[in-house]
């Protein structure tokens, strides 16, 4: 069973419909009994760090998430809410990643927003397949940094964190669902891992 | 690096497509989620759909139009059209749409941007301006380009901006329909003004026309609907004419 993590983030359907064309069901939940039998674990992302993490502490789904061993995946904020501390309401996040989310430096242009492309460090099995002439779709104004966990750096302004990995706690900054085949090929490498 | 984007716009009225298209052979040509599907296969960077629905009650099948879009394409979509209130964008993104377009009914309530980009985020937000050139003015039209506004559309395009818009999609009323390219001097203006990235609309009609406004001005994006529609223009030639010419697109 594959769960979507539900929060108030703005997404949840996009992930759902992306997992439908390739022919996996899905279910979204924010019931820590499903959440913790689920065989992957997406968390979605869309919206804002102070309330995402207020939703998920108001449930004690934060504890429950670092606690999980089954893959789990995080998307655009789902990356950063897995990070340790977002600059974004001045939050402290789930902390999986020892690393912190900035804002883009000011005189950039934000959102960081359209294709753009990565380059893979060391192999991750999530990104298999995709090269670095290869564009996926980003959406976002806040970035972690390169850092030790970070399997893909792309470069906006400065270069920053595209994918990290721990253990099973994969994380993308750029937006699977929304990017065409090479999206669909991550989110496949992800429930086949 | 960012590449720019090149965006098949739709125009749908009571859920159908409105203009003809005779660019691929599609079993219903009028079905805006076939043609989607088409559009995001040839490698379109995003899609526009204006619902330009006349009445408000038949414009509530357009939600359910935007959930059959989200379901059959895997690029990102902005909806428009007749968009007033938090209540319409939030059933929009419910039914998956990226982002909405606002226009009329923002120039008229401004704080309507920063109340959509207070609850959505500004990356959804986006604030589309018509723009038409009078006595050597840009000026902002409203009412699907009908009235003219006194207001500059470079200080429009500002304020929307400061107001939280995390887009700006400006067509020339002047360009529109003519064929005869992008106007690039709003285009660049407002792009140099704004920090927040600008989508050139109105006036497609070759394939130096998009590298012109790649070219001379700092846009984002560049729009268009009929040159794509009717077949004249190819998503995937259009994109291999701009990489040869040093324009860095997504091929």
């Amino acid at each position: 069973m594959i769960v979507i993590l539900k929060y108030n983030s703005g997404n949840v359907m996009s992930v759902r419909v992306a997992l439908q064309r390739l022919g996996y069901t899905s279910v979204i939940s924010d019931d820590p009994d499903i959440i913790s039998k689920a065989d992957r674990i997406i968390i979605p992302g869309v919206g804002e760090a102070r309330s995402a993490m207020n939703y998920l502490r108001e449930r004690n789904l934060d504890s429950l998430i670092v606690s999980l061993k089954q893959p789990v995946l995080g998307i655009c904020l789902g990356l950063q809410l897995l990070c340790s501390y977002s600059e974004e309401g001045d939050t402290r996040c789930l902390g999986v990643f020892d690393a912190s989310v900035s804002r883009f430096p000011e005189g950039a242009m934000v959102p960081h927003m359209g294709w753009n492309d990565f380059v893979s460090l060391n192999g991750d099995p999530l990104l298999r397949g995709v090269v670095v002439t290869d564009d996926v779709y980003y959406v976002h104004s806040y970035y972690a940094g390169v850092n030790q966990f970070t399997t893909a750096v792309c470069d906006y302004c400065l270069p920053f964190s595209a994918a990290m990995r721990k253990d099973n706690f994969f994380a993308t900054q750029f937006h699977p669902e929304k990017s065409a085949g090479k999206g669909e090929l991550i989110l496949k490498n992800f429930l086949e891992l | 690096m960012l590449k720019k984007r090149i965006i098949p716009c739709l125009d749908i009225r009571d859920g159908r497509t409105v203009k003809g298209v005779s660019f691929v052979d599609l079993r219903d040509a009028g079905d805006p989620v076939e043609l989607a599907k088409a559009y995001a296969d040839q490698a379109a960077d995003e899609l526009v759909f204006l619902d330009i629905t006349a009445t408000n009650e038949k414009r509530k099948t357009f939600a359910s139009l935007v959930e059959k879009i989200a379901g059959a394409i895997n690029i990102p979509f902005t909806v428009g059209g007749g968009i007033s209130s938090v209540d319409d964008v939030s059933a929009l993104i419910k039914s998956g749409a990226d982002k909405v377009s606002v226009n009329t009914a923002a120039f008229n309530d401004p704080g309507l941007i920063t109340r959509l980009a207070d609850e959505f985020g500004s990356q959804c937000i986006v604030a589309a301006i018509d723009a038409q050139l009078i006595r050597g003015e840009w000026l902002v039209c409203i009412n699907a380009g009908t009235t003219v506004t006194g207001t500059g559309a470079l200080e429009w395009a500002e304020r929307a901006w400061k107001l939280g818009a995390g887009e700006i999609l400006l067509t020339s009323v002047n360009s529109d329909g003519t064929k005869a390219g992008f106007s690039t001097d709003i285009t660049s203006s407002i792009s140099d003004r704004v920090n927040i990235p600008v989508i050139a609309s109105g006036g497609a009609g070759t394939m130096e026309h998009f590298r012109e406004v790649f070219a001379e001005t700092s846009c984002s994006a560049a729009l268009a609907a009929s040159v794509f529609h009717f077949g004249e223009i190819l998503v995937p030639d259009l994109k291999k004419y701009l990489k040869e010419n040093n324009i860095d697109v997504r091929i």
